[in-house]
């Protein structure tokens, strides 16, 4: 059964100022209902105006996304009511859309794929409802419209998508080029919103709706492929309809026959002349972009292609991972990479932490330590876990270094007395290993080398360590 | 004179005024110091706006419109706001929430609409200058029902923001007057490109009238003279005519047989752009508000139902369905061909003729309730709303009366030649003596 996935990708660009109005567009922390004015507050007799601003970041994505831009494109109106949405219309782009025909490559479930893009348009972002005294059942609602009139653009895919992950992919990537665009701020909350046109090949197409994180994207396909597949196993129908995906629960739910019906009743917004930007995308010189420096990180620091495509994939992590390496490119990289791209993510996610927490100058510090042999890749596990820590619980920052000092973690080379005494403690306290041993059972060592490790916490360098037990259990062959 | 007011205390007797501003403030300019009457869809901070409509009632703009920034920086005292149709929907004034307007010729009659409230009020004597908006001829009716001077700019010419939209791609605020000098310096006031418009021009109005008319060729569509047309009020236009010729102007009669279809394609783009731009009265932000007890849809649909009047709610009906998938391509779709079709005639006559000219209205000022039923009212619009359609400058000055009844001369010029039929009015006013 072959799923077919296209997305609507909904991003709030990351303006200054709102799309149609001079209102500040930095209103998470802020008071309801304090960045707004006449025109996004829809006030009759208010009059739109385009944010210059807004459509160059436009364009730059569709740029980006290799469209095509028309000579001209229009604004229309979305006419529906809703209490969040001040004007009675969303100000939106229907039947000439700013962008069209476009592709993205990301690697797919095999290998390298090309997902083509059918257009990219402009919005404005609806107020925000806050549901008092309770979420299910609420009291009553309060409307803030702080995010009216913040900018959208909206990036409509082809159904070229196979599955919930390589649909996953493709958002991890999109998200990538347009941060690397300057455009897109992916950690504002509400910053995205996807909906999801999902279907087995030969069965009806469900919308899903609401969507509002990268892991979402992944779950409520995942969800919906199974639901789809159980029906027509059964034998039943797919429905076509609209259903919402519910966070917290994981699961899609069912809308209301209602919202099936809407009739947008779309027409060009009179307040509005057309855009003619076509030529603008003369001046737009994009930056490098997530290929382009994967490809570098390969070349010029010798990254894996793995390495290079999870260190380019978010923009923070490659910034990062050139930071750390800076002083000493091609001596610091194969550590580097390893390092950040398998190591510290794991540590970050673990924590539900935010890779702008730890110092670059910290991860130097770390490698550097590493590299020059004073610890082992265990301790140097350690002392990561320590500086997360710390951060974690806002103590103050100890150096590598210092952490290493204190905790007494530099590898105890030359130390050999510390090691032989561990050596000979382990094997006295394990006679069944060295039955094994002696049986020629080649688990044996690697046990008894996690027994002294655990002995000297990992300090023991574990080539040192190796050749040192050998000896011993020679030894007591004899 | 910053600082200063003046006093308005008038004798409203045809009900001309929503409110007034007793004290009135003013100051320095071209308009120091002249009370100036504003049609109450245009935003008054601080003066409830209301566009005659209960569903507004209580709204208080926190912003001027530019238009009344303009009057305000040339020292003019905005001393109060002018009855219409409600939220400019109609040719009589009659659709008002609050009442009618009388006109001041004969108060038995209406006195046209939707501006109907600043015409009386000029025409009445309280005030020498009144700001009407004319979306498919709602200045140039009343101008020429109440016996005054009313210009439609060409689109764009004059800012809308602050104009509460009724149907944005049609209507423009323009100036009346008791003559035609009044109403330019009005309109050299409020003209002029304003960024926070996007369908606003850079073109100021910087225009003394000039009565020399000697060698512009005045086209007379024949349409204009066709059936519906009083052939009293066709024989005073036709006289009216004639003086502009004697006076060295060339008639040329000519055709434009997009009239034919120009009222369908008015109404039905006006009423689609109104339903939408009236989406926004729902009781959440402004007016009587909605029974927040109540679900929300419900509450809206009868603040809605209550809050807006039997026309507008029939115009909001008419462009809902117009714009309905299914129904888009035969109205919307096509009204707007048929709108191309009107501009493409205007502008065929316009490489031969300078202007045209025929009656504003087809007949003099009704009775109150003589167009009882929608569509003769509807039709009374014919001659006014090609102007819209293709935004062209268009003006209406008294020419002559019928029974005691004005009548009014419409000019229509060229896109952008505001100061054309500004000239050719005054030279018509100057009278025949040249």
């Amino acid at each position: 059964m072959t799923v077919i996935v296209g997305l609507e990708i909904h991003c709030q660009l990351d303006t200054a100022t709102k799309l149609f109005c001079g209102c500040s567009t930095d209103y998470r922390d802020d008071l309801p209902n304090s960045h707004v004015c006449p025109v996004c507050l829809g006030l009759p007799g208010s009059l739109p105006k385009v944010n210059r601003k807004a459509v160059e970041y436009a364009l730059m994505v569709a740029k980006a996304l290799n469209c095509e831009v028309p000579e001209e494109s229009e604004f229309a109106r979305k006419n529906y009511f809703y209490p969040d949405l001040d004007k009675g219309f969303q100000i939106t782009q229907y039947d000439k859309p700013l962008a069209v025909w476009g592709y993205l490559d990301i690697e797919g479930d095999e290998g390298e794929k090309r997902v083509r893009i059918t257009r990219v348009h402009m919005e404005e972002d609806p107020g925000r409802l806050v549901h008092k005294g309770g979420a299910d059942r609420p009291k009553y609602t309060l409307v803030d419209y702080n995010r009216a009139g913040i900018p959208l653009i909206e990036i409509v895919t082809e159904p070229d998508l196979r599955s919930p992950k390589e649909a996953r992919r493709f958002l991890n990537k999109l998200r990538a080029t347009l941060e690397y665009l300057g455009v897109f701020d992916s950690e504002k909350e509400g910053s995205l919103r996807v909906d999801a046109n999902i279907s087995i090949k030969g069965s009806e197409r469900v919308e899903v709706k609401n969507i509002t994180s990268y892991k979402g994207v992944e779950k409520a396909l995942t969800f919906e492929v199974t639901r789809q597949k159980n029906l027509i196993r059964r034998g039943q129908k797919i429905e076509r309809e609209t259903r919402h995906y519910l966070e917290a629960r994981g699961v899609t739910q069912a809308g209301r026959s209602k919202e099936q019906e809407h009739d947008y009743r779309y027409f060009p917004e009179p307040d509005l002349r057309p855009l003619r930007v076509k030529s603008w995308l003369d001046n737009i010189v994009l930056p490098e972009l997530p290929d382009a420096r994967r490809e570098r990180f390969m070349a010029d620091y010798g990254c894996s292609l793995n390495h290079a495509r999870t260190l380019t994939g978010e923009l923070k992590l490659a910034n990062c991972f050139e930071k750390v390496v800076a002083s000493d490119k091609r001596g610091l990289s194969p550590l580097a990479a390893t390092w950040i791209a398998d190591t510290l993510i794991g540590e970050l996610n673990y924590r539900d932490m935010n890779l702008d927490r730890i110092e670059p100058a910290a991860v130097t510090g770390l490698v550097l330590l590493l590299k020059a042999g004073t610890i082992t890749d265990k301790s140097g596990v350690e002392v990561l876990r320590i500086m997360l820590d710390q951060q974690l619980k806002g103590e103050a920052a100890e150096t590598p270094d210092a952490i290493v000092k204190r905790q007494n973690l530099a590898k105890t080379a030359g130390d050999t007395g510390a090691i032989t005494a561990a050596i000979e403690e382990a094997i006295n306290e394990n006679p069944k290993a060295l039955d094994d041993y002696r049986a020629g059972k080649g688990g044996a060592l690697n046990f008894l080398v996690g027994q002294v490790m655990k002995k000297t916490r990992g300090k023991a360098d574990p080539g040192e360590l190796n050749r040192m037990l050998t000896e011993a259990l020679k030894r007591r062959e004899a | 004179m910053p600082g200063h007011t003046v006093s308005f205390h008038p004798d409203d007797r045809y009900s001309a005024f929503l409110r007034t501003v007793a004290e009135a403030p003013c100051g320095e300019g071209k308009l120091g110091g002249i009370r100036v009457a504003v049609k109450d869809n245009i935003s008054t901070a601080g003066i409830e706006t209301t566009c005659a409509s209960r569903i507004l009632q209580g709204y208080i703009p926190p912003f001027d419109a530019t238009v009344v920034k303009r009057l305000k920086r040339e020292g003019a005292a905005i001393v109060g706001k002018t009855n219409m149709d409600e939220f400019g929907m109609g040719t009589t004034t009659e659709n008002s929430a609050f009442g009618p307007t009388q006109n001041p010729v004969d108060p038995s009659r209406v006195p046209g609409g939707s501006s109907g409230g600043s015409a009386a009020a000029v025409a009445a004597g309280i005030v020498p200058l009144a700001l009407g908006t004319d979306t498919g001829g709602s200045i140039r009716c009343p101008a020429a029902f109440c016996g005054i001077v009313g210009l439609k700019p060409t689109y764009g010419r004059v800012s809308r923001y602050g104009l509460i939209a009724y149907a944005n791609s049609l209507e423009q605020i323009g100036p009346m007057a008791a003559n035609v000098t009044d109403a330019s310096l009005l309109f050299e006031v409020i003209a002029g490109h304003d960024p926070r418009d996007s369908t606003s021009l850079d073109c100021p109005y910087r225009h003394i009238p000039d009565p020399e008319i000697r060698g512009v060729k005045i086209g007379v569509p024949e349409e204009f003279f066709g059936e519906g047309v009083d052939p009293r009020v066709a024989s005073v236009v036709w006289d009216a005519i004639s003086l502009l010729e004697r006076k060295g102007a060339e008639v040329i009669t000519c055709r434009m047989p997009s009239m034919a279809y120009a009222l369908a394609a008015y109404y039905v783009t006006c009423t689609s752009e109104a339903s939408s731009n009236l989406a926004r009265f729902d009781g959440v932000r402004y007016g009587p508000p909605a029974d927040t007890k109540r679900p929300w849809h419900e509450a809206f649909q009868e603040r809605r139902r209550e809050g807006f009047g039997e026309e507008v709610r029939r115009r909001i009906m008419l462009g809902t369905f117009a714009l309905s998938s299914g129904y888009y391509g035969k109205y919307y779709a096509k009204a707007q061909a048929a709108r191309n079709n009107v501009r493409a005639d205007f502008e065929r006559l316009f490489r031969e003729v300078d202007v045209l000219a025929g009656p504003t209205m087809p007949t003099v000022a009704f009775r109150f309730g003589e167009k009882s039923d929608p569509l003769s009212m509807y039709l009374s619009d014919i001659l006014t709303v090609p102007a819209n359609l293709a935004g062209v400058p268009a003006i209406s000055v008294p020419c002559g009366k019928v029974e005691r009844l004005p009548v009014g001369l419409q000019v229509m010029g060229r896109w952008m030649e505001d100061e054309r039929v500004v000239d050719v009015a005054y030279a018509f006013e100057q009278g025949g003596s040249a």
